[in-house]
């Protein structure tokens, strides 16, 4: 998933004797993994918490074509262009799907659109980062898709049907992108040294930004814990991100390329890797806007929704016109 | 009929595949970028399915070539007076109309040629033409579309669609200017000579611009040399330049 820092009443989870009847009856079909509908009874504090976190995915998605769009012109071979072309493809694919999901709770794409192009609604801090070596399209794939599928892989089960039926969808078509990823990694771990300096770049460059992608610590948040009462959040941020440096480092080993991190050590008696944790300010600063690519990415989307803006007038007073006609002529 | 020339076809074969490998190029700067997120999807499609018949035209060239080369090896290391695309597909994005005019020039000319190429004596041509004709089919269907919903939209869009027309127009000429390696093509049935296809081309365009409101130039003015290689704009020099740079760079490398 690339949602971070959603936050949900603020108010922390209520127990049942503090709840309507309506708000039990939810709880209970939630608790029974009973999914909800669009059209079912739903808090709003449910509701709007929903929005942000599939808004900021599908935006996630929209704003994540452009550090991989950077290379499609670049691309060394014609095969590896096909399939970054297709990937960044899906990844638009992946963003209509969630604003269609989002639309079903009562947010049109525009407003979703505007909130994005305003910066009153964020997209995943990794955006932020340049691609600056062909390595980096690789590590993309394998780190980024890699942290985005540990979250989407149990929010298949999520209780919102229509986030649910999109994250499957979704599911399928991040793991080929992962698995595309480590195959550039291969070729450029086992490649000419140039080719190993660049696959070793990406990974130093992009090993902490995707430890952040899991958000800081959320053990004690109360935005979390009514999240994952309302089943839209499964795992604590901690577990996923341990789960995610467990899943990497032997494959990490595998490519013969190092973990730019001295404390990482297997921890035989917790069964996982210790690990340091990135920067926390760093995080915040990119949240804030003050990451590598923040201005350019964001100016990059207000471009394309100005320039666009005469296309998008020019067809629908096309299609209005021919609805006239039609009606004219009948 | 004619036996066809090795070093002829090989060339017909270049024209094929480089039209589809810059206008794939082109197409592909927009990926991110366009005026709203279905036409980011269509975009990507219509450049994957360029890229992918360029795998096919320049495997074949390769294989026809006989030096042991392998499509990657056409499309990446040639310099630009080997390139062989009309100058049309060559030419930078400008606005969203201005690419939609020049894909829907492009996929007129394209879908009229593959049709005829359905019919090729040489096997591998026809089942190449096979495949690209169901996609080009799709991609004039949809240029058509939006050129008739910009032409036949706003005051703005029309006359930008407008704008979009009377620049490229003077590049569609090229399409139909035949040479000795048509006229050689055509006699051993391999392709049509494309100063044959211009009647189709014309009433194909005729009916989408005239339904887009849109007036075509009076002129026939026709800037060439790109499919002879004589003379190619400034622009694709810069398209090499982006294109090939990794393989420039780090030669012999494995990607």
């Amino acid at each position: 998933m690339y949602a971070q820092m959603i936050k949900s009443t603020g108010e922390g989870v209520k127990s049942r004797d503090e709840m309507s009847p309506e708000e039990a009856a939810f709880q209970e079909k939630v608790d029974a993994d009973i999914k909800i509908e669009p059209r079912d009874w739903m808090p709003e504090g449910y509701r709007k918490t929903l929005i942000r976190q599939i808004g900021q995915h599908a935006h996630s998605e929209i704003v994540g074509q452009l550090p991989e769009g950077n290379w499609i012109t670049r691309a060394p071979t014609l095969e590896r262009k096909m399939i970054l072309l297709a990937k960044v493809q899906d990844e638009a694919g992946h963003g209509l799907y969630l604003y269609s999901a989002a639309e079903t709770l009562g947010v049109t794409r525009d407003e979703l659109t505007e909130a994005l192009l305003t910066g009153k609604m964020k997209y995943s801090s990794i955006f932020n980062y340049p691609t600056l070596n062909w390595a980096d399209i690789g590590a993309v794939g394998w780190l980024v898709d890699g942290a985005a599928i540990m979250n989407q892989v149990p929010l298949q089960r999520t209780s919102y049907g229509p986030y649910s039926r999109a994250m499957i969808r979704i599911c399928k078509e991040e793991s080929f992108h992962q698995r595309q990823g480590y195959d550039i990694m291969m070729k450029m771990a086992q490649g000419t040294p140039e080719q190993k300096k660049m696959a070793q770049d990406a990974l130093n460059r992009y090993w902490y930004p995707s430890l952040m992608m899991f958000g800081p610590s959320d053990a004690e948040s109360v935005h979390s814990a009514q999240s994952m009462a309302w089943k839209i959040k499964v795992n604590t941020n901690d577990e996923l991100r341990q789960k995610f440096v467990d899943q990497t480092v032997p494959q990490a080993e595998y490519l013969g390329l190092t973990v730019p991190d001295e404390n990482l050590k297997w921890n035989e008696e917790k069964g996982g890797h210790d690990f340091s944790e990135p920067d926390w300010t760093e995080f915040f600063d990119v949240l804030k806007g003050n990451g590598p690519c923040n201005t350019d990415r964001l100016n990059a989307r207000v471009k394309a929704w100005e320039d666009g803006e005469w296309v998008r007038d020019g067809l629908l007073a096309h299609a209005e016109k021919k609805a006239a006609r039609k009606v004219a002529a009948e | 009929m004619a036996e066809v020339d090795k070093t002829q076809l090989a060339q017909f074969l270049l024209r094929m595949g480089d039209n589809t490998l810059i206008l794939g190029h082109r197409v592909s700067e927009w990926c991110g970028h366009s005026p709203v997120l279905e036409e980011d999807i269509a975009l990507a499609n219509t450049a994957l399915d360029l890229l992918g018949q360029t795998s096919l035209w320049l495997g074949y060239a390769a294989e026809v070539r006989g030096t042991g080369e392998t499509a990657d090896d056409v499309a990446f290391l040639r310099d630009a007076w080997d390139f062989r695309n009309l100058l049309l597909v060559e030419l930078p994005n400008g606005d969203f109309g201005r690419t939609m005019m020049r894909q829907f020039l492009f996929d007129a000319f394209h879908s009229v040629l593959l049709g005829r190429l359905l019919q090729s004596s040489d096997q591998t041509v026809r089942e190449i033409a096979e495949k690209a004709s169901k996609e080009v089919a799709y991609h004039v269907e949809r240029s058509a579309d939006t050129v008739v919903g910009l032409g036949d939209g706003t005051e703005e869009s029309h006359a930008r669609m407008q704008a979009a027309l009377d620049y490229l127009w003077p590049y569609v000429g090229e399409m139909f200017a035949s040479d000795e390696t048509d006229r050689a093509l055509a006699a051993a049935g391999v392709a049509p000579d494309p100063a044959n296809l211009r009647d189709d081309f014309d009433a194909l365009i005729g009916k989408v611009l005239a339904e887009a409101t849109l007036h075509i130039p009076d002129s026939d003015f026709a800037h060439k040399g790109g499919r002879t290689g004589a003379m190619h704009t400034e622009h694709l020099g810069h398209i090499l330049c982006q294109m090939q740079w990794l393989q420039r760079v780090y030669p012999n490398a494995n990607w």
